[in-house]
């Protein structure tokens, strides 16, 4: 198959995701250091190119499937920027009523089906999602994200195996940011490149720089295509780092210095802007509005957030099964 | 499938019967697990032959990945679709209960209602026929801890049908376990279509003097001493809990209410057990119409053995489940 170069319109839609993320990360940062929310919240500031050039591929009726690390991936994919930050908040209008949180992102009108805090359990549930459009004859794909730590654990080895031996429509995105947890790379990893692992599942394993928008979005392009033709699973290990440590309040002292630095110094949101810049797909003013517009998105989220209530305690009680508890 | 009615089935025939009607009923109900399709024997112990020839794609055997086709009934059943996944043994849920704990019970909760799961994990498991260790235990105690997930255990082929029909019909996950020594016991034959209502015991024999609660397999020893006392003129009430999450303690206390006693019979270990949330239920309920504290009897507090003379030490007595009944009215 050969893959297609995003056009300007493709690359301007990248950089409006790799905006909205960006913005709210910052500003879910802000916000907790001054005080004004509290929560277990594990950024992915860094890793925004991935999801944003993956989810200009995808109807928003396929599947996506992510971790706790996963902020990025459920608005790239559609999940309403005021939904996530109420739901962050806490409260009862957030996408999950506020008995979710940061962890458990969930919005299936747009495809986001599952967030899960547990390493490595994305990937069988991605596999059944991708069964049910395989029994159906549909011709959506499923995204299973994780991370280089998951690749580590026996559901991904499990799920790799199963995708490859019932051929099911599915791409498994391992955002590589160098750390599992607080311990890096090569201390927990067997071998040089994730990617390698694919190999032994007898699946195409791609590894590209998951900071460059059309290294990710050729990958994904090359992937998912074939995931709808019925030719089955892709491994895709996309570079990158997370700026923020793995959670905040995690200063990050195992990580070395001068590699933070450079990886700061390659940060992808700054590196892209200027890139469609030189390359002329955008002007500065263009730019500045679509930031601008992010910016007043998350204004709205925010202030939408913070005036919701929380949630009646009556919750508790609901939900857990179809009917209420007792 | 015949379609003379049959007036005797044993478990494994009305369980295989029930897959084949769900599915035949409902498209979206999918079956998988190892060795289960007809390729591969149709099952260990051919619970699911026929299905694979009958429905094709929507019957499959899988690798020995639990976690890997548990967590795939996850994602199918959150799709829409109404996996019945087996665990060919209950021992084999430890090596997936992330997915059964974590994500099949807790999805709808976590999402605020936007995803279930109405899967059910069939599984099958049982002492006595020298399968040792790992391969015997009653762990529902486990997963009855957990909300968000049911957990029912017939024990027999009538009450089997009705429940697995009800368990693919419900939109919450259910464990459904089965006692592997009794498959092949005879009992009547289920009607097809029948449901019997998930939360809900039976009362199995009518009795004045002490309230015996049993499931699955313990239905079977609890009956002939009920039988034996009754000849003594002590009369047991005697109740199938057919479900143990959630309770249908409104059965339990009505009887407990009448008789003043009452004894819970299982097989899993007795500590930290069903018979012991049962026991506790009672004692907050009816203390003070209580003639005498609730008894439990259960299996050792030990792993299954595999020689036979320890096997039997392991698991409760005939006389065990008398004395225990006799002691209430002492």
């Amino acid at each position: 198959m050969h893959a297609n170069e995003p056009d300007g319109k493709v690359l301007v839609a990248i950089y409006r995701k790799m905006a909205l993320i960006k913005h709210s990360d910052d500003r879910v940062i802000g916000a907790m250091k001054a005080g004004r929310m509290q929560m277990p919240y594990y950024s992915a500031r860094g890793q925004e190119c991935i999801p944003s050039a993956i989810s200009v591929l995808l109807d928003d009726d396929d599947y996506l499937v992510t971790i706790y690390r996963g902020v990025h991936d459920m608005l790239a994919k559609g999940l309403p920027a005021k939904l996530l930050w109420a739901e962050l908040a806490g409260k009862a209008t957030g996408s999950c009523k506020g008995k979710g949180g940061p962890m458990h992102l969930t919005y299936p009108s747009k495809g986001c089906m599952v967030t899960t805090g547990i390493v490595g359990a994305s990937l069988p549930i991605a596999c059944g999602l991708a069964l049910a459009a395989q029994l159906r004859g549909e011709t959506r794909v499923t995204i299973a994200n994780f991370g280089d730590g998951a690749s580590n654990i026996g559901a991904f080895h499990e799920s790799l195996n199963l995708a490859s031996v019932w051929k099911l429509p599915v791409v498994f995105v391992c955002q590589n940011n160098r750390y599992a947890e607080h311990t890096a790379y090569a201390k927990g990893t067997s071998c040089e490149r994730i990617v390698d692992r694919a190999t032994g599942y007898a699946m195409p394993g791609v590894r590209i720089d998951g900071n460059d928008p059309r290294a990710v979005y050729r990958a994904a392009q090359t992937a998912i295509a074939r995931a709808r033709a019925g030719d089955g699973p892709t491994l895709i290990e996309a570079m990158t780092f997370r700026f923020n440590g793995h959670l905040i309040g995690d200063m990050g002292e195992y990580i070395p210095k001068p590699d933070y630095a450079a990886a700061v110094a390659a940060d992808p949101y700054p590196r892209f802007r200027q890139q469609l810049l030189d390359e002329g797909h955008a002007t500065t003013a263009e730019l500045d509005a679509i930031d601008a517009a992010v910016r007043q998105e998350i204004d709205d989220a925010e202030a939408f957030a913070m005036s919701s209530p929380p949630p009646d305690a009556r919750e508790v009680a609901r939900d857990v099964y179809a009917h209420d508890i007792a | 499938m015949s379609t003379t009615p049959k007036t005797q089935a044993n478990l494994l025939q009305s369980l295989n019967q029930a897959l084949h009607d769900a599915m035949e009923d409902d498209p979206a109900v999918i079956v998988f697990g190892e060795d289960i399709a007809d390729p591969e024997g149709g099952g260990i112990v051919k619970l699911t032959q026929g299905l694979s020839t009958k429905f094709g794609a929507r019957v499959r055997s899988t690798p020995i990945s639990e976690m890997a086709f548990v967590g795939a009934a996850v994602g199918a059943a959150v799709a829409g679709f109404k996996p019945v996944v087996e665990i060919m043994l209950m021992n084999f849920t430890a090596v997936c209960m992330d997915q059964i704990t974590n994500h099949a019970a807790k999805l709808r909760f976590m999402s605020g209602g936007q995803t279930h799961v109405p899967m059910v994990i069939r599984t099958m498991t049982g002492s006595g026929m020298q399968n040792g260790g790992q391969h015997s235990d009653f762990l529902e105690a486990w997963f009855c801890h957990t909300p968000g997930i049911k957990v029912v255990m017939p024990s027999n082929p009538v009450d089997g049908y009705g429940l697995l029909r009800s368990a693919i019909d419900d939109p919450d996950p259910v464990l459904f376990i089965e006692h592997l020594p009794s498959y092949w016991a005879p009992g009547a034959a289920p009607e097809r279509g029948s449901r019997i209502p998930i939360g809900k015991a039976r009362v199995h024999r009518a009795g004045t003097d002490v309230t015996v609660i049993g499931y699955s397999r313990s239905m079977h020893d609890i009956a002939p001493v009920a039988g034996k006392l009754a000849a003594d003129g002590i009369e047991c009430e005697v109740i199938d809990l057919r479900t143990v999450s959630p309770l249908d303690m409104g059965t339990v206390l009505t009887s407990v209410k009448k008789t003043g006693r009452a004894v819970v019979v299982h097989e899993a270990v007795k500590s930290f057990g069903v018979g012991a949330e049962v026991s506790s239920r009672i004692h907050e309920s009816l203390f003070r119409e209580l003639k005498a504290p609730v008894e439990r009897v259960a299996s050792a507090d030990s792993p299954v053995p595999y020689a036979p003379p320890l096997e039997a030490a392991f698991l409760y007595r005939h006389a065990d489940i008398e004395a225990a009944i006799r002691k209430t009215l002492a």
